[in-house]
């Protein structure tokens, strides 16, 4: 069966780092109406470490099961 | 606020990955067991979040946030006290029967236990249930949608008119529905299921800091607010001192027992996620697992209309007459608020691009969720229980499967029809609300006497099922919320007596058709032959070996797992008492 934790992870990899890149680069000036937080930096790593954590969660499970997809 | 290409860009990833899921388990999906129950393979995890994801629909996420502005944190008692307690009672006292009877379906179980009528009766009356549910629910998200003017300039930009976005919206979420379930079947529909969870739980959450945050936190929400809004149970006491017009008894028996636990302990929708578990054990922690995210959940989606009352002196916006910027008044003269579009507003007010292209993707998320568990869960009755039951029993398992695949399509058509028939009645969701008294709260009490009094026989059950329907029929024919005028809304055999709200009247005919059902089903029981005891093994809990969990690590025991959720509950009713 799928481990459902690789694609969950990839798409909010791929989120995340849409988010932090805009955050970084992106116009700054949007952020008064978040309350001055540059909420997509902010969200946008924390989607990202959340993508980390499945991965390494799955990857751990696949190494317990011997390799065994 | 207008999108921009980031929120598109957004959008597509998330449509991106929910084909790709079906698309990647086609392979797998050969046979009609794959198909209906994603080969009870899935680990419990897995079917715990399906479970609540299949039930956080579009109503649920908009709703719970309009509750949340109209009647305060007391909403939460449709998750603490309305969804809880009947989720541990499935995992551990229900859950052998359905999974350990090898019954593929509710309706078959029913079988199993009773007789074909009674299995016919709710199989039914469950197909017509999900195709209406799910069919409200798309018109619920495209009129939302529509009346959010988020995606007037884009579509403008094309040369599309705004009058065509709910079109737009209705047609391209249910094909994509339709190509996920089509291509992997109930597993890709609990996959996904996974996926839409976190994605609702990433749309909300900041959503829920940055207004806590503007607010002054739970504290100033507390401050600005009267204390009925903000304090779960004092007020209960009596039907006058609370928002809502109920009191304890009716909460408790209405909310906390018939329709909670008719929703969650009989209704296929959720119970199929919990069926398709790898083992036994698995099945009975998929809704105890459930329990422990659904009990944080009204910080999600019923904190928001708190927030939104608070903050800048209210933000619910007014209702205005369809196409125009006229408010539309109550009796008063005052204007009247539009409470459904709490939870957008907000995302609206502190999202800036990029994270308001991640919370409209929840949005989504949300209604695809709902959307796919009721299409799995009528496919399945569909095929099983009424095509192979009663129109061709004895047909090839590819054949089942290519039915299973017909009824997807016929079941999405038949909701696309359902949506477009709700945006010419303002009624329906009262409608729905009846459907669920009249089918699932008789429900109950038939499951609860097949399950733990052997002596329930077939025509017992039966009689009682439509006893109870009856009763709840009458009830609502009889009475009237106060304000209301007599049709959809009850009283149309002339109102005897009236109710303060329409959800103390919808709580009280829960409670008649169950009460009535219980009865009829016992009487009717007793005067007729009892089924030979043997044929009962594993249906029924007297004649059923008790599951061994104590060679499990306590944290995999289901009836450990279920103590600490109803203990946490408790812990949660009495902080915000």
């Amino acid at each position: 069966m799928m481990d459902i934790r690789v694609p969950v992870a990839v798409m909010f990899g791929v989120m995340g780092a849409l988010l932090t890149g805009y955050g970084v680069f992106g116009d700054q000036s949007i952020y008064g109406r978040s309350l001055g937080i540059n909420i997509n930096l902010v969200w946008g790593s924390v989607l990202l470490a959340f993508a980390v954590c499945l991965l390494i969660l799955s990857a751990r499970a696949r190494s317990r099961r011997g390799g065994e997809p | 606020m207008t999108l921009t290409w980031l929120d598109w860009l957004l959008m597509l990833v998330y449509f991106g990955f929910v084909l790709g899921i079906g698309v990647a388990l086609k392979s797998k999906t050969t046979t009609s067991s794959a198909f209906f129950q994603a080969g009870r393979a899935i680990p419990a995890w897995v079917c715990g979040l399906a479970f609540i994801s299949a039930n956080l629909g579009a109503q649920e996420i908009i709703g719970m946030a309009a509750s949340g502005a109209k009647y305060g944190i007391a909403t939460s008692h449709f998750y603490w006290v309305g969804a809880i307690p009947a989720m541990v009672f499935l995992g551990v006292f229900m859950m052998p029967f359905y999974y350990g009877s090898r019954a593929r379906s509710v309706p078959e179980y029913l079988r199993l236990r009773f007789d074909e009528k009674t299995r016919a009766f709710n199989a039914v009356s469950f197909a017509l249930m999900t195709v209406f549910s799910s069919g409200i629910s798309m018109y619920a998200m495209a009129k939302l949608l529509q009346i959010l003017r988020v995606f007037d300039a884009p579509f403008a930009a094309l040369g599309i008119g705004p009058e065509y976005i709910f079109h737009i919206a209705v047609v391209s979420s249910a094909l994509v529905v339709l190509v996920y379930v089509l291509l992997g079947g109930l597993s890709s529909a609990i996959y996904n299921e996974v996926l839409q969870f976190f994605l609702i739980v990433a749309g909300f959450l900041p959503l829920v800091y940055l207004g806590l945050r503007d607010a002054g936190g739970w504290s100033g929400i507390v401050r600005t607010l009267p204390p009925a809004f903000t304090h779960a149970w004092v007020g209960l006491g009596s039907a006058s001192t609370n928002p809502m017009g109920v009191d304890v008894f009716g909460v408790a028996m209405g909310l906390g027992f018939v329709l909670s636990f008719g929703y969650w302990c009989t209704d296929f929708l959720v119970v199929q996620r919990a069926m398709a578990a790898d083992s036994m054990t698995a099945a009975r922690r998929t809704p105890l697992i459930a329990a422990f995210p659904k009990m944080a959940f009204p910080f999600l989606v019923v904190m928001p209309g708190l927030i939104a009352l608070s903050v800048h002196g209210g933000v619910v916006p007014v209702k205005m007459y369809e196409g125009t910027t006229t408010a539309i008044l109550d009796a008063l003269g005052k204007p009247q608020l539009d409470y459904d579009l709490t939870a957008p507003t907000l995302m609206l007010r502190y999202f800036p691009t990029g994270m308001l292209g991640i919370g409209l993707t929840a949005l989504l998320a949300s209604f695809m969720s709902g959307m796919a568990g009721n299409v799995t869960a009528f496919n399945t009755v569909w095929t099983y229980d009424i095509y192979q039951a009663y129109l061709r029993p004895s047909a090839s398992d590819a054949h089942y499967l290519w039915i299973g695949r017909m009824a997807t399509v016929f079941g999405i058509a038949a909701s696309v029809l359902t949506a477009y028939v709700a945006a010419q009645f303002n009624n329906i969701m009262d409608v729905l609300q009846l459907v669920f008294a009249f089918v699932n709260a008789p429900l109950l009490a038939t499951f609860l006497l097949g399950m733990f009094w052997k002596r329930a026989t077939g025509h017992g059950a039966f009689a009682g099922l439509v006893a109870g329907t009856c009763a709840a029929a009458l009830h609502h024919g009889l009475t009237l919320p106060a304000g209301a005028i007599a049709g959809v809304k009850g009283g149309w055999l002339g109102a005897l007596s009236t109710y303060p709200s329409e959800m103390a009247q919808n709580f009280w005919t829960a409670i008649d058709a169950w009460t009535v059902c219980f009865v009829v089903t016992i009487a009717v029981s007793l005067m007729t032959r009892p089924r030979d005891e043997r044929e009962l093994a594993g249906l029924v809990y007297s004649l059923t070996e008790r599951p061994r969990d104590a060679e499990l690590p306590w944290h995999r025991r289901p009836a450990v797992l279920g103590v600490v959720v109803l203990v946490a509950t408790l812990l949660l009713n009495v902080v915000f008492f």
